[in-house]
Order: C-alpha cells, then sequence, then structure tokens
C-alpha cells in the first residue's frame, strides 16, 4: 500500500539556479495488486516523487505511507519494505552477481539459511545461474538487469518501485522489464512504477497518474481517462492534460 | 547504529576494494617495493659516495711559499692530501673541480712566523662541493697540528714550558646507545615515511568509497536498502582505516627487512670511516610510534572521505584531495627542521605534533605528558573529521549534488 499526502519537495537555490519546487504537495494512492503509472515528460517531478517513496530524498513537506509504515518518520522500516529499481541504480562492478545479491540480502538483515534460499529461488527463477561468479562489469546489458531485478527482489518487498525501468533498453530488455512488472502485481505487491513511454503506460497501468511542473493533472483508471476527455489514443489525452495547464 | 551492518558494509568494500587495482597498487605494490626501494638504495648511494669522497687524496695549490720552504716541507710531507704545482688560475680550478682546495700563504711566511707575525693563511674551497669541504677540513687539521707545533718549539727555544698551551686535556664520550644515535639520525625520518603513507594508503579508496560511487552510479541503489547512512558510511571509514593502516605497517615491515638485508653493507661502509657506527633500530620506538599513528590515520581517512564525499566524480575529487598533500607534507617537513621541538603549543598540531614526538620516541625518550596529550589533541581531531563525514554523508545535497 502506497498513500501520498500532500507530498511536496523543495530544492532550495544555489548561487547558479533558483529555487525549484519540484514536486507540489500531491497526494495519491497505490493498493496492494495494483500498478500506478505516474506519467509524465522528463523534469515533471517522477523521480523526485519516487525517491521521496523510496526515502532516499526527505520530503520538504507532506508525507506518504509506504507498506504501512511513515516515510518521514521510519524510513529504515520503509526501505525494509520496497524494492527500488531505476536505470540510474548501477551495480557494483567489482562483486560477482551472487556477492552483489548476497550482499543487499544481508543489507537488508538476512543471513544464513534464509538468505541463501532466497538467492538460490532467484537465480533459478530469473534463470541466472550460468554467470552467477562473473563480476557485473563483465556482464551484458540484459543480465545486468537480471541482477538489479535480483537485487531489488532479495528481501522479498510488499511494494515495488520503478523508475523508468525501460530507458535505454531494447525491446526485449524493456519486454522483460514489463513482464517483471506484471508478476509483481500477480503476486499482489503494490506497484508504482515511472514511465514517459504512452504505449508502456497503456499497456501496464491500472490506473495513470498524469504529472506535469510538479502537479498531478489528471488520475484514473485508462477508461476514466478516455471518457472524461472523450478520446481514445493515451498521447491525446497527456497533450490535452498538460496544455490546458500550460 | 548497527555492529553487524557496520560490519556487512566493510566486509563488502573490502572484498570491492582488493579487486579495484589503483587501490592494491597504492596499499600493496608501492609500500611493499617503491619505498624500500627508495630508502635503501638511496642509502647505499649516500655511503658509497661519502666513500668514494673519503677514499680520494685531494689535489691542494699552495700559493705563494717559495720563500717559506718549512711549511711547505710540512704540507707536502703529509700524505692525506698531495701537493700540485702553482697557477695563476688556480680559483678557476677548484670551481672546475681539477684541484679540491688552495693555501694561499703570505709573503716571507716562514721568517714572520717565527716572530709570530705571518698574518693570516687563507684555505681556499668550493662551498656546497662535498669533497671540497672535505678537503677544507683535512687542510685546516693539518695547518693547526703545524700551527701548535710551531708554538711548542718556539716557546721550548725561548725557555717557557709548553704545558701552557694545554692547561687541561679534552676528550669525548658518547653515553648514547648505538639504536639510539640511529634514533636521532635515520629513525627520525621514519615517523615521517609512516606518516605520509598513512595519507597515501587512505587516499585511493577514500575516493573510490563516495565519490567513486556516485560516478558509478552505485550511491543511490546503497541508499534504497535499509542500513542507516550512519552505517554506511561508518563501514566505509572503517575499509579506509584499514587501507591507511595496512599501508604503513606494509612499508614499515618491507623497509625493515630490507634494511635488515642491506645493513651488513651500509655498517661495512659507513663504518670504514666511523668504527663507532653502528646502524641499529629499537623495535620498541618503531612500535610506539605506530601506536601515535593510529588517531593520525583516523583523521586522514574520515577528513578524506568527508572531502571526496563532496564531489560528484572521482575526477573533481582528486582536485581537492591533491592540496591535501601538501597540507599533510608541510607540517612533517617543519618538524624535520633543526630547532622545532615539542612543547605545548606544537603539540596541538596536528600531524607536526606526532613526526616530532615519533622523533623523541626512536630516540628511546618517552615524554609521556606530551603523549598523553598528542594523542588525545589528534583523537579529538579525529573525531572531529569523523563526526564532519557522517554528517555530509546524512546531507542529500551532498549526496545528491549535481
Amino acid at each position: 500500500m502506497i498513500e501520498a499526502l500532500k507530498l511536496s519537495k523543495v530544492f532550495p537555490a544555489t548561487k547558479k539556479t533558483k529555487e525549484v519546487r519540484a514536486v507540489n504537495a500531491i497526494s495519491f494512492y497505490c493498493q496492494p495488486g495494483e500498478i500506478y503509472g505516474l506519467l509524465g515528460a522528463n523534469g515533471a517531478g517522477k523521480t523526485t516523487t519516487l525517491r521521496m517513496l523510496a526515502t532516499i530524498l526527505e520530503p520538504t513537506s507532506g508525507t506518504a505511507k509506504v507498506a504501512g509504515y511513515d516515510i518521514v518518520d521510519q524510513p529504515e522500516k520503509v526501505r525494509a519494505n520496497v524494492g527500488f529499481l531505476s536505470t540510474a541504480t548501477a551495480l557494483y562492478g567489482r562483486l560477482t552477481a551472487k556477492e552483489l545479491v548476497e550482499y543487499f540480502g544481508r543489507l537488508h538483515g538476512m543471513d544464513g539459511e534464509a538468505l541463501h534460499k532466497s538467492v538460490d529461488g532467484l537465480f533459478a527463477a530469473l534463470d541466472m545461474n550460468s554467470f552467477r561468479d562473473r563480476r557485473c562489469e563483465k556482464l551484458s546489458t540484459g543480465m545486468k538487469q537480471k541482477v538489479s531485478i535480483a537485487r531489488t527482489l532479495v528481501h522479498d518487498p510488499q511494494v515495488m518501485v520503478f523508475d523508468e525501468p525501460t530507458v535505454g533498453l531494447d525491446v526485449m530488455a524493456a519486454r522483460a522489464i514489463a513482464q517483471f512488472i506484471r508478476e509483481c502485481r500477480e503476486r499482489g505487491k503494490t506497484v508504482i512504477f515511472s514511465t514517459h513511454v504512452m504505449s508502456e503506460a497503456t499497456k501496464l497501468c491500472d490506473r495513470i497518474g498524469i504529472i506535469h511542473g510538479g502537479n498531478i493533472l489528471e488520475e484514473g483508471t485508462l477508461e476514466e481517462l478516455r471518457a472524461r476527455h472523450g478520446k481514445q489514443d493515451l498521447e491525446d489525452i497527456f497533450v490535452e492534460a498538460v496544455g490546458e495547464e500550460s | 547504529m548497527s555492529l553487524r551492518n557496520i560490519g556487512v558494509v566493510y566486509r563488502k568494500e573490502l572484498v570491492d576494494s582488493l579487486r579495484d587495482r589503483r587501490t592494491v597498487i597504492s596499499m600493496f605494490v608501492i609500500p611493499i617495493l617503491l619505498f624500500p626501494a627508495l630508502s635503501v638504495g638511496l642509502g647505499l648511494l649516500g655511503a658509497t659516495m661519502m666513500n668514494q669522497a673519503k677514499a680520494e687524496i685531494p689535489r691542494v695549490m699552495i700559493i705563494g711559499g717559495q720563500d717559506s720552504p718549512r711549511i711547505v716541507e710540512a704540507l707536502k710531507k703529509n700524505d692525506k692530501i698531495q701537493i700540485v704545482p702553482e697557477t695563476a688560475d688556480f680559483e678557476t680550478q677548484i670551481t672546475d673541480r681539477k684541484i679540491r682546495a688552495a693555501v694561499v700563504l703570505p709573503p716571507g711566511f716562514d721568517a714572520a712566523a717565527n716572530r709570530a707575525e705571518a698574518g693570516k693563511v687563507l684555505v681556499d674551497y668550493y662551498e656546497g662541493d662535498i669533497k671540497s669541504e672535505l678537503t677544507e677540513k683535512t687542510v685546516r687539521d693539518i695547518l693547526r697540528d703545524y700551527r701548535l707545533d710551531l708554538a711548542k718549539s718556539l716557546l721550548t727555544a725561548k725557555g717557557v714550558s709548553t704545558g701552557l698551551l694545554q692547561p687541561f686535556d679534552l676528550d669525548e664520550n658518547n653515553v648514547a646507545p648505538p639504536e639510539k644515535v640511529g634514533g636521532s639520525g635515520f629513525g627520525g625520518m621514519i615517523p615521517y615515511f609512516v606518516i605520509i603513507l598513512a595519507f597515501t594508503g587512505a587516499m585511493y579508496p577514500a575516493m573510490d568509497l563516495t565519490a567513486g560511487e556516485k560516478e558509478r552510479g552505485t550511491m543511490e541503489t546503497i541508499l534504497t536498502s535499509p542500513v542507516s547512512r550512519t552505517d554506511l558510511v561508518l563501514g566505509k571509514f572503517f575499509m579506509v582505516v584499514t587501507a591507511s593502516l595496512a599501508t604503513a605497517v606494509l612499508a614499515l615491515s618491507s623497509m625493515g627487512i630490507s634494511f635488515m638485508l642491506a645493513k651488513n653493507t651500509i655498517d661495512r661502509l659507513l663504518s670504514k670511516n666511523d668504527p663507532s657506527f653502528h646502524f641499529s633500530l629499537d623495535p620498541r620506538g618503531v612500535l610506539a610510534v605506530f601506536v601515535m599513528i593510529l588517531p593520525l590515520s583516523v583523521l586522514f581517512s574520515a577528513s578524506m572521505l568527508a572531502v571526496s564525499l563532496f564531489a560528484k566524480s572521482y575526477r573533481e575529487a582528486q582536485t581537492y584531495i591533491s592540496p591535501m598533500t601538501f597540507v599533510v607534507i608541510l607540517p612533517a617537513i617543519i618538524a624535520l627542521l633543526p630547532g622545532v621541538e615539542l612543547n605545548t603549543r606544537t603539540a596541538l598540531v596536528p600531524i607536526l605534533s606526532t613526526t616530532l614526538v615519533g622523533k623523541e620516541l626512536m630516540a628511546g625518550n618517552h615524554p609521556w605528558g606530551f603523549i598523553a596529550l598528542i594523542f588525545a589533541s589528534s583523537c579529538v581531531y579525529a573525531s572531529i573529521a569523523i563526526g564532519a563525514a557522517v554528517t555530509l554523508f546524512n546531507r542529500e545535497s551532498v549526496l545528491f549534488r549535481s
């Protein structure tokens, strides 16, 4: 379960830049077994929102409840129940695939038999045993992606946060990620992901929030959005929603 | 704070760093190979040069003296120098190192000396040229002996006791045991070496574990783990301290072993000239120096972590860390200057104080008050640096600086 309540993030002014209100008091929710998509252009506030949910950044005001814990008051509890995956979350090149996944298992407080069982299970399920002892820097993009997925799943989190997970991936790799996101939903996890690709949002999301300039302008299932705007194509709906505002 | 989590992070960083070529080179290759090679090599080279300089019979010219056969004969008779025929360009010849020194005698020296009115005898030499300097010393000793003998014979001729020339005898007696003599000379350099190594050893891991992580994009990954940021930075910090101390320990042991192997050669070379010379070090002094280095190593590790944490990339971190090298080398060099001594003021200056007390420890002195003061003040500085590193690591404006 994710529940954002007037979540805001303001980056203070520096010598070179002005104050930036990246996220402006947004509220939304996402239930277990549901995929919520944050759809927005670059700089709309998607990454900042997701980083706040994963407690990598602290909100300036407002808060959110993730897996039953408050992101401001109990950030470590939140992180223990969240799997966070983005193209920015790289792997440690000098560790092997197995060492890397085990390391993150240990960081999640796992040890001994439980850790081995989880790691072995993931390596079998993701078909990673052929490269388990190879260093991450020597892996192909597809293999690295699998290691990243195993890394986010090692502690079996209830909530999954994906920040533009398919950026820079080829068709096959992007399909694999999409499949993985669906599987998370089927296993009853709460899934939130951000994208600027309309087709991805159309295919995957149960509900969509159109975010622009730090505000959620539109929200609903694809059908609700279509009915509200009288348009079929999500891109047209997006342009109308964003255009009305700007 | 959780010790278990710090340990998990530490073990991973250790494995990770040991697989990094740059860290391995700075942690193992440089201290094990380069430093002993440099120090033993320089020592051997220096000793060999010194021997050569002393083995040479220097060429000396006498200017004037045609009317003074007595002193010329006394100089010629001495087999420590070799007298060459007089030429007008003797100063140029000294500069060109064709001769090492020249003795300029005033006219009518022998006769005037008998009346104690001979004026000044000049010894020309070239300062900075060690062979010329040694020759000047030899010539001066010969002339001094000659002057004393002459004075004695003049007094005897006048019927005065020569004992008046030497109302008392003078001799010297060294009470310092050999290892403490070593402490003031070469041993005084050891704390300096260890400090520099403790710094360079911490340098690469400190940059790699912070700015390097940002550059490779693993910083965001690690921040998604439930481990607190304080635990993360402390795990990293212990790794950097390990590298710092390992570098220093390895360099010291490797230098020690090389010196033991080279000891006989160096001893033989040096004691030829100075039979009282013994090359040795006090192992307890070395150990004590090491204990004093501990807080300094912590200070280096934490401050370099804090500084490079601020950087966005490895390259940027290097531009911040490079000037820090001078900050470390400078106080260490100041401590080697003569006259800079341990007092309550210098004891509070980090790095400088450790070099100074290290010198004392190597010489076998244990100024306990200062030792306590320096250890305590270094610990205070070190904790401030750790505090800064932890604070910075908890600030998202530093972690996500762009």
